[in-house]
This record gives structure tokens, sequence and C-alpha cells, in this order.
């Protein structure tokens, strides 16, 4: 599903230049969930900006689902972002002006879905994650683990190849964490590819595969027993 | 192009304005009021505009007065100081002479200029009233409404030096009872009966002149008070094309010749022109119709720079918004369409608004300036300045949209989604 070869990416800081990454190299398959750990300065959000097309590689090569992903224009990118990838972030990143429901059917309005459509496809995801009764309310009528779980939503309902997170449970409660990583993992068993970058121990190990960056390099990459979370919750 | 008849993109457009109310209100206003401004100055000149050329309705727009004086120059043995006389000659002279002379009315007075009023009689009623002695020609120069029924002085009556006058409603009202028709009943001029053929409504018309003025034929006129070839007065009106400054001066030098007055002997024939003061007046009556469309242009321009000046601080506070959107797969395009689309959708909403309201003013000021004297009647703004606004405001609206538009566009993702 993702293909990483020899990966090079570096920042100008004035007269400086900051070398991120520093020749990466891993693949995902379909329908694996794999953890992204690191301190920071790692890399490791640079590495999710640059699956998430979000930011160019300057050297190697990224190859999502069979489609080499290089000099991408912003439109180009922008429909491959809306086609390929889910976006799950740490602040949530809702649109605090639409209710959970508009915000699930965000996506969907730019692959210009038509609107009825639009609100029963953004409904079904919103049951899936729990949130039905919530669909009219606003994000800041919703408690952080709800909106985590609304974006999340928002991430599936345009049923992208690969589901990426940033920190998804950075700013929530364990428990709250826990409930958002259960859920995660119940997407997961669907069939779903999901990323997740974290720098907590016990979400990484409630994955399938730990990807261990050090300054810019991968130092570990193992696959591991997975801890479910519904056992926590 | 699509996009602009697709119904998805004007929900995301007007559920992206309808939520920030505090935002869309305050852009709004600022527009508004421009074409609020701009609306109810135009509707008020053109109102003014209306209300000058109603003033002169009445009577004919090229039209002047020529009467004489007495001569500062001598001349051809003449001394100086000879009061001089018009006569009725005149008038055919200056109609064959001067081509640009549409109509002349010779005109005598009794109750103006020195002369005492009539003093009219109907059975054991009398009042002094100011009578004319006309031709029909001069309502050819300054039309008078007669009521139904009645007539103005004709060629006949001229002809005959008929004893028939046409009343004013005041004299009506003083010499008649309430409920008798006046027409065909008898008056008493100066101790002579005259039939009354008709009654006239009365007009301001900005000269002299009331409403119980008596108009009797000129040559009745001239038997009744022995006054012979004289004339008080001519009304020339001439032709529209005409200008009527040079007419004036023609007039003046064919009445010197013919009276043996020095050519450059002005104090010896006294006018008054009409037509120039009236193209004075609409000279100003055009420049504040252009300062009011230069001062509605400038505020709509003010305001829609308003809007652009909001949209580009909402931008800057929707910078993470605009990421998320890029990021859930919004296009560069899609992004600058949606802020243009809202400044254009704001633009032309207030524009709206602000006709409606600068419309609704204009009625409300019309119905308080209905009875006063003010030169002020139906204040409207032309169909074409309206659409030329919003034409305007579209454009403006999308130019200046453009700019926070490009400022959203070139805010990276990456950059908008970065925790701070």
């Amino acid at each position: 599903m993702i293909e990483i070869k020899d990966l090079h990416k570096s920042y100008k800081m004035g007269t400086n230049t900051l070398h991120v990454l520093k020749g990466l190299n891993f693949t995902i398959a379909e329908g694996e969930l794999v953890a992204i750990m690191g301190s920071s300065g790692s890399g490791k959000s640079t590495l999710l900006n640059i699956l998430g097309m979000l930011d160019e590689l300057d050297e190697g090569s990224y190859t999502l689902d069979g489609v080499p992903i290089k000099n991408l224009n912003e439109t180009k990118a922008a429909n491959y972002r809306n086609k390929f990838l889910g976006f799950v972030f740490q602040s949530f990143n809702l649109i605090n002006y639409k209710n959970a429901m508009e915000n699930v059917a965000l996506p969907l309005y730019y692959q210009k879905v038509p609107r009825k459509e639009r609100e029963e496809r953004a409904l079904k995801y919103l049951t899936q994650v729990g949130l039905k009764e919530w669909a009219t309310h606003l994000p800041n009528e919703l408690s952080g683990g709800q909106k985590q779980r609304v974006a999340i939503a928002r991430a599936m309902a345009a049923e992208p190849k690969v589901l990426l997170a940033d920190e998804p449970t950075g700013a929530l409660d364990s428990t709250t964490s826990y409930e958002v990583m259960d859920l995660i993992q119940k997407i997961n068993d669907d069939g779903n590819t999901i990323l997740i970058v974290t720098h907590e121990e016990d979400i990484a190990h409630m994955c399938k595969r730990i990807v261990q960056l050090k300054d810019g390099i991968i130092v570990e990459d193992k696959f591991v027993e997975q801890v479910r979370a519904s056992q926590y919750v | 192009m699509q996009f602009l008849f697709d119904r998805n993109t004007w929900q995301e457009i007007f559920g992206s304005i309808s939520k920030n109310k505090t935002r869309t209100v305050i852009t709004v206003i600022g527009v508004l009021w421009g074409i609020f401004i701009y609306i109810a100055l135009s509707g008020a000149a053109k109102g003014m505009d209306n209300g000058f050329e109603s003033m002169f309705e009445t009577i004919a727009k090229n039209s002047m007065f020529v009467w004489a004086q007495s001569t500062s120059m001598p001349y051809e043995g003449y001394k100086t100081g000879r009061q001089m006389q018009l006569k009725l000659g005149d008038a055919t002279m200056i109609e064959n002479r001067i081509p640009q002379v549409e109509y002349i009315a010779p005109r005598n007075v009794m109750g103006f200029f020195g002369s005492p009023p009539a003093t009219i009689g109907r059975k054991n009623k009398t009042g002094s009233y100011t009578l004319f002695g006309d031709f029909p020609q001069f309502t050819k120069i300054a039309p008078k409404k007669i009521y139904d029924g009645g007539r103005f002085i004709n060629d006949e009556d001229i002809d005959q030096a008929r004893k028939v006058a046409v009343i004013g409603e005041r004299t009506q009202k003083e010499l008649f009872d309430k409920d008798e028709d006046p027409i065909g009943g008898f008056i008493k001029i100066d101790e002579v009966y005259f039939q009354v053929v008709g009654v006239h409504k009365f007009e301001q018309s900005g000269g002299f002149g009331g409403d119980g003025d008596i108009f009797i034929p000129f040559s009745t006129f001239k038997k009744l008070y022995n006054t012979g070839d004289n004339v008080g007065w001519f009304s020339i009106a001439a032709y529209d094309d005409a200008d009527v400054i040079k007419v004036e001066e023609n007039i003046k030098n064919l009445l010197k010749n013919i009276h043996h007055v020095h050519p450059a002997d002005d104090r010896a024939f006294g006018s008054f022109n009409l037509g120039e003061q009236f193209n004075k007046i609409v000279g100003f009556a055009d420049g504040i119709t252009f300062l009011s469309l230069v001062v509605g242009i400038a505020t709509i321009l003010a305001g829609v720079i308003g809007i652009g000046n909001i949209l580009l601080i909402s931008v800057k506070e929707r910078t993470k918004e605009l990421g998320v959107r890029r990021a859930l797969g919004a296009t560069p395009a899609e992004v600058r369409n949606q802020i243009i689309l809202e400044s254009v959708f704001l633009t032309v909403i207030a524009g709206i608004m602000g006709i409606i309201i600068g419309a609704m003013t204009l009625a409300m000021i019309d119905s308080f300036t209905q009875d006063i004297e003010f030169p002020y009647t139906n204040p409207t703004v032309p169909i074409p300045y309206v659409l030329g606004a919003l034409v305007i405001m579209v454009v403006l609206g999308t130019l200046i949209g453009l700019i926070p538009a490009q400022r959203a566009v070139s805010i990276k993702p990456i950059d908008a989604l970065r925790e701070e």
C-alpha cells in the first residue's frame, strides 16, 4: 500500500540546512496498523506530512497504492489527498461553525457527492463511531473524545486507502485515549490501513507494528502483539 | 465556471457566511451604507432636477420678456433720456426679421408697472384685479390651463375686439356664487360689460401673475384704455434649438434700429431671459447629479474595500479552517472560488438591501416634501444607474475578493495545521 525508498528531507533554516529524514525505507501492506514512534525532533511528523502529501520529499520515492507520488501541483495533491487519505489531527481540527454531520460530510463535498447522499453517508459514519445522536451538535458542544471520534468519522467518510493519524490521543486523557484507540482498532479490523504517529508507549502497543525513528533514521521496525484497547474501556 | 451554477457551491458559501453572523453583518453594513448613500444622493439630485423642471413647466423654457425703458445715449438728433415705447408693429418686424423666434405675444397690463388695477364689478360686488390685454399666442409661451367648458382668447376675439374675458379662480370665487356657472356670465370691467368665456387654473410659474388675473383680447384692451398701438412688453419664445442669448441680442438690436437708438445703448430696452436662467439652473442640477454620482460611487468603493479588508482578516482567522479544507481535498481553485464568491455574494446582498432602503428613504422624503414650496418632485434613480452600481459592485467585489483569496491559497495546508 505504502512504499518508501531512500527518503530524504531537509529544511533550510537561514544559512543552516537541517537534515530531518536521512534515507528511510519501509513498506506498509494493506490492512496494517502501524505506529511511528520517536521523541520530538526525530522526524516523525515530517514523515507523516510527506506521506500525507502536505509536504514534498527531496530525494527518494514514495508510492501509494501503486501510484508514484511525485511532482504534484497543489490541485493534484488535493485530489490525491481527497481520494487516498484520511487525516486525524491531535487538535481535532473540526470546523467550528459546522455541526458534527456537516464536518463529516466535508470531504464528500470536495468529492462532488450530492448533498443528500453526503448527509446519509456522514450519518452512517457518525453511527459507526457512536455519535448518531450528536449529529446536529457543534464541535464546542462535544467533549474531546467525541470531537476526535467525529474527526475519525470525517477521515473515514471519504473511504480512504490509508488513515493518517497525527498524535490522535495527544490531547486526551487516558480513558478517552483508549476509547479512541478502541475505535481505531475496530476500523483496522475492517481491513483499513492505518498509520499513527505517537510518542506514547501504551498507544503504540495497541498497534500491530512499531516503527521507531531517531534522528531521521529508522532504528527499529518490529511487529508486536497487539494490546486490545477494549479491555481498558 | 460550472461551479457558479452548482447548488452545492452556494450551500457551502451560504453556510459559511450565515454561521459567522457578526462578521457577515459588519461586512454587509459597509457596502449597504455605500449603496444607500449612492441611491439616496442620486435620487435626491434627480428629484431636485425634476423640481426645477416642473417649476418651469408653465412657461416655455427658452422664453424671454422685452420691455422699453429710456435711452442713455443721444443718437440721430434725439436727446438722452428719451422714454421709449414699444409698438404693435415691432412684433411683426421681429417675427419677420428674426427667424429663431417661434412665438411673440405683445402684452399690456393694468395693475402692474405703475398702472392702477382695473375695477371689476358684478351685481353688488366689486374688486380690483390685474387685467391683461393678450393675444392667443401668449398661451403658446406660457400655457394656461382653462377649466372645462371655457376657452382662452382666440383670433376672432382679437379681430372683432370682442368684450370677452378669461378670469382667475379667485375672481370666480369672489364675484360668482358657489354653484353658479361663470361661463357666459357678465362682469363689469371699468364700467364696461364683458362676457366670461373661461376660468384659468392658477399655477405658480415663478413669474408675476396670480389667481385673480383677468385676460381680455389685446384689441379690446386697446379700445378700453385708449392705448393705441402701444405695447407694455413682449413675451417671446425662441425655437428649442435656438441660442436664447443670441436671439435676445438680435431682438434688442432690431428694436434699437427701429426706434433710432444708439447701437451701444444698453438701457433703452430691458429684457429678462428666462431661457438663460433656465440653462443656468439645468447646469447647476447637472452638476449636483454628477457630484452625487461621484460621491456615491466613491462611498460604494469604500464599502467594497471594507469587505475586502474584513475578508482579509477573516482569512487570517480562518487559516486553520482553510488548511483543514485543503487537507480534506479542497483544491486551491476551490478555496479561491469560495473566498471570492463569499465576497461577491456579500457585496450583492448588501447592495440589494442598500438599494431597497435607499428607495424607501427616497419615497419617505418624497411624501414629506409633497406639500411644501421646494423644487423637489418624484425623486427616482434611473434603472441604468442602479444596474451600473450593481455591476460595479460585482466587479469590485470580485477584484477585492481576489486579495484575500490569493492569501488563502498561499497558505500551505501544512503551515495551517502546524500546532502552535
